[in-house]
């Protein structure tokens, strides 16, 4: 049986984690006492898919390595996440750059993200790597609610207010270029499409660009053009973001390195 | 997670007072009470009960929204994934327990946004327990064996509420809260056996809310401002005074099975009460906090309202799509 090697799985893990992170920073603060719920659903779910696909590296790693080890204990340059997950709540601006968090960047990136899950966890829900199939068949249950909660609420904004239109609009024109990432494969893709037990993220972006187009018409947004620079997240080559991100996730844990919880 | 607050007066509070009088409604009404009945939204009720009802209900729903903060705090540090993932639905579920408890408020002719406008403008009070810091990752634990296990020796009796909607609501949150609770001291049973560090924790924010939880059964039974009428309409069962003697008593032997100290050198037990006796409690600080003085007051606030201010945009959108919506299928139909 063919099985998807370890750094496949870090790379799906580590995207779940962090946008699990993101997330989860409107635990508290969303716009009405439903989307916080909603949020911390979305945020709970990918935490949960992180969780049983660190733990199959883990077992697959050997060596007493843990999903907590993985999480906690791997520096920035070692995450393989899409640069997209763990970009600020907010605009473009500088790492050390403090802004209120946006709503509309929050549901653009999860519509984005979830658009391109629901195909990735379909494909490998057939994957020849049974364990992996089976947390695919699990988290392609939650990105397909991911997917529907997002793509809710962007016509919400596309069709609202004109504030709201011009908030969703900018934050797809911000984040659009980081989508670029999913189509040009990583060695550890690459290995991972040779495996077998992966899948081809190029054969997913038709299917991809008709979710995309759907719901930005219904939306009345327009798909920005992209040119230029090509995010390299995945090569472990990320923004200025992720090592704030992971500070502040990774502190408490590394401060106590041995400690259980 | 829960309020003490009922007993502390807001500005709704004030204009309690019962109208004499006794219509055959009202006859009605003293009869179900007294016979241990429930009254539903659609039976005719006192204005007072009503007004009552609708200030601690909604008192703690506030609380169940406002609480979301302290525990918040620690989700971007949780020590592990499983912590994490805890701690989400956790905080989730106090937000799920606000939403409830402000439908059932609002089958009493109020309306949500009339309640989280009293909160935002200050007029409402919420549990003044949420005032306080969350300075280390085991006031996340503690917030759940002790917050939360006091909200549950509150909310027991609640459970038994005469207003239906309330006190279905109550059955399904204490069971929510004494899987937090249970959660809670789990956490802090792994702390305690792992380092030092981890133990001193641990007691460090054990010695912060030991107090904090004691005060949040609200003030002695002599001065208590509402008990006897919330007594008598079958709103609130047990005293405050006997709520918090029942709450130290179940819990010293829990402390002691943790291993950690509860900071009160008069605390015994007195073999003649059959209770353990406990040291005086500093309702100057209480009060001051209650009246918005305390720690952290004014950050708890100004969050809810930045929040509600910041999302102000998001809910515009929502009502301008839905009318939108609404005009193009009124169209489509002509």
């Amino acid at each position: 049986m063919s099985k998807a090697p370890v750094e496949y799985l870090l790379h799906l893990a580590d995207n779940a984690v962090v946008l699990g992170q993101r997330d989860a920073e409107w635990c508290g603060h969303g716009p009405i006492l439903e989307e916080d719920l909603a949020l911390a659903n979305v945020s709970l779910d990918l935490i949960g898919q992180a969780r049983l696909l660190y733990q199959l590296a883990a077992a697959r790693m050997g060596n007493g390595a843990t999903e907590d080890a993985l999480a906690y204990f791997r520096d920035d340059k070692d995450f393989l996440n899409y640069t997209l997950v763990e970009l600020p709540n907010h605009g473009a601006l500088v790492g050390y750059a403090a802004a209120d968090r946006d709503y509309a960047t929050t549901i653009v990136r999860n519509f984005l993200y979830s658009a391109l899950m629901v195909l990735v966890w379909d494909a490998l829900q057939k994957s020849p790597d049974s364990d992996l199939a089976a947390i695919a068949a699990k988290s392609l249950k939650e990105a397909r609610y991911h997917l529907h909660h997002a793509a809710d609420w962007l016509v919400k904004f596309g069709d609202g207010t004109e504030e709201s239109h011009a908030r969703a609009q900018a934050a797809l024109d911000h984040l659009f270029r980081y989508t670029e990432e999913f189509w040009t494969p990583s060695a550890v893709e690459d290995a991972a499409i040779a495996s077998g037990a992966a899948v081809d993220v190029r054969t997913l972006r038709a299917a991809w660009d008709a979710i995309v187009a759907d719901t930005l018409a219904e939306a009345t947004l327009k798909r920005p053009e992209v040119r230029g620079y090509i995010p390299e997240g995945k090569h472990g080559r990320h923004s200025e973001h992720l090592s704030y991100l992971l500070g502040e996730m990774q502190g408490l844990a590394r401060a106590h390195p041995g400690a259980t919880w | 997670m829960y309020t003490q607050a009922m007993d502390i007066p807001d500005e709704s509070g004030k204009k309690l007072a019962v109208v004499a009088g006794q219509s055959e409604q009202e006859a009605a009404f003293e009869a179900r009470i007294d016979a241990d009945g429930r009254i539903e939204p659609q039976d005719w009720m006192p204005d007072a009960y009503r007004k009552t009802l609708v200030r601690q209900i909604s008192q703690h729903a506030h609380s169940e929204v406002v609480g979301m903060l302290p525990e918040g705090n620690w989700i971007s540090r949780a020590p592990s994934l499983k912590r994490k993932a805890i701690l989400i639905a956790k905080v989730q579920d106090e937000g799920g327990h606000g939403l409830y408890l402000y439908s059932a408020a609002e089958t009493l002719g109020t309306s949500r946004d009339e309640m989280i406008d009293g909160l935002l403008s200050g007029r409402a009070k919420y549990s003044s327990i949420f005032n306080y810091p969350t300075l280390n990752w085991a006031d996340v634990g503690v917030i759940g064996w002790l917050v939360d296990g006091a909200a549950i020796m509150n909310q027991i009796p609640l459970c038994r509420c005469s207003y239906g909607p309330y006190s279905r609501a109550m059955i399904r949150v204490c069971k929510e809260e004494s899987f937090h609770q249970r959660q809670g001291y789990e956490a802090l049973l792994v702390m305690m056996k792992g380092t030092e560090a981890q133990r001193e924790m641990v007691q460090d924010a054990v010695n912060r809310y030991w107090w904090k939880c004691l005060a949040m059964f609200g003030p002695p039974d002599a001065d208590s401002a509402h008990s006897a009428q919330g007594m008598r309409w079958g709103i609130k069962r047990i005293s405050n005074d006997d709520l918090r003697q029942k709450f130290i008593d179940a819990t010293v032997p829990q402390a002691k099975v943790l291993g950690v100290t509860l900071p009160d050198p008069d605390l015994k037990w007195n073999e003649a009460r059959g209770h353990y006796d406990y040291g005086q409690i500093d309702w100057q600080e209480f009060w001051n906090t209650v009246e918005g003085n305390g720690p952290c007051n004014k950050e708890r606030l100004a969050t809810r309202v930045k929040a509600h201010k910041d999302g102000q945009w998001v809910r515009d959108a929502a009502m301008a799509h839905a009318r939108k919506q609404q005009e193009r299928a009124q169209k489509e139909a002509a």
